[in-house]
């Protein structure tokens, strides 16, 4: 059997979904938001919730988030998703909401909202992509970067006596009762994104459950910030990112 | 029970991050000779030995593969 026998529309066993749109995305090859828009988007067309969706965006490079998935966005001021998102949900108890956030926009200029929010307990989903740096503004360092890792701001390696430690997000709202689902994931290889896949579904079937926020962590590379190709930034991970960010469900209040 | 599959690559949307590479149980896909408009060895398959499992699908971060697959006797 040749490979134009094979290539026929009815063996297609995976193909783009049709709720990504056609634009060319403008990440840097390799990039971890890519893979990460592809399975939500892949989510929400499993789920049939395309016109019940509505996203938020953050500032970072994910600003642009609404080119891709096809369905409503409100973009936020930096950091401000879970406040937005807040107002949306209520106004729209019917709606799937979420955010899309980076670590810069989370962790940083948005502790306040992201802490608040998991404590008023709102039905949204937070989808944290964790790569430990600013990418969009050059590699500078975030309060999620690595002891020790070199970045445009901290070119010597982060010191925790200048620049202090390591921001542990998950956790930390773990301790808060609003919160109901709470993983850690990643999407380097085909088995770790179907599983970070499977719970993004589970976070958006919790957030209709009035139960509270689910918060979906995804360990995630920047290959132009942290000075890598695409295959090393991913090994790199694996062996730095994983030590102080471990993969697997945090929190969970229906088990 | 064995399974045959292809690949489809958009090559005008990949950006020869080779995340696929990586991925593939079966060693069939590469990054070409040639480059595309953009300039990038994009991925395409280089051994007849796909079984069809969507690895390299499920990791690339712009979807540019389309993945086939066959039951064979």
């Amino acid at each position: 059997m040749n490979l134009e026998d094979i290539k026929k529309p009815e063996n297609i066993v995976y193909r783009k979904t049709p709720l990504l749109t056609d634009a060319i995305m403008h990440y840097c090859p390799g990039c971890s938001h890519g893979t990460v828009h592809k399975i939500i988007a892949e989510v929400i067309d499993e789920m049939g919730i395309q016109d019940k969706t509505i996203a938020i965006s953050p500032v970072g490079c994910s600003v642009f988030a609404y080119n891709y998935i096809d369905v409503d966005w409100q973009e936020a001021a930096h950091g401000r998703a879970p406040a937005l998102a807040t107002a949306t949900k209520r106004l729209n108890p019917d709606k799937y909401v979420f955010t899309y956030q980076g670590d810069g926009d989370l962790a940083s200029i948005g502790t306040a909202e992201i802490i608040h929010a998991c404590s008023r307990g709102e039905n949204i989903v937070v989808i944290f992509i964790n790569n430990g740096i600013y990418g969009m503004t050059g590699g500078q360092m975030a309060p999620t970067t690595l002891l020790g890792m070199k970045t445009a701001t901290t070119p010597y390696g982060r010191d925790a006596k200048l620049n202090g430690f390591p921001m542990v997000i998950a956790p930390m709202i773990a301790q808060l009762d609003g919160t109901a689902f709470i993983t850690r994931q990643a999407v380097h290889t085909a088995a770790a994104a179907r599983k970070a896949k499977a719970a993004i579904r589970k976070a958006f079937e919790y957030s209709m459950k009035d139960i509270g926020l689910s918060f979906v962590e995804i360990v995630a590379t920047c290959n132009s910030g942290w000075k890598m190709s695409p295959v090393e930034a991913n090994k790199w991970m694996v062996e730095n990112m994983f030590a102080k960010y471990p993969l697997g469900d945090i929190k969970d209040v229906l088990k | 029970m064995a399974f045959k599959g292809a690949i489809e690559v958009d090559t005008q949307r990949c950006k020869g991050c080779s995340v696929c590479v990586e991925n593939c149980p079966t060693k069939s896909i590469g990054l070409s000779r040639s480059v595309n408009n953009k300039g990038y060895h994009y991925a395409e398959m280089i051994a007849d030995t796909c079984i069809g499992c969507s690895n390299c699908a499920v990791v690339c971060p712009d979807s540019v593969i389309t993945v086939y697959r066959v039951k064979i006797q």
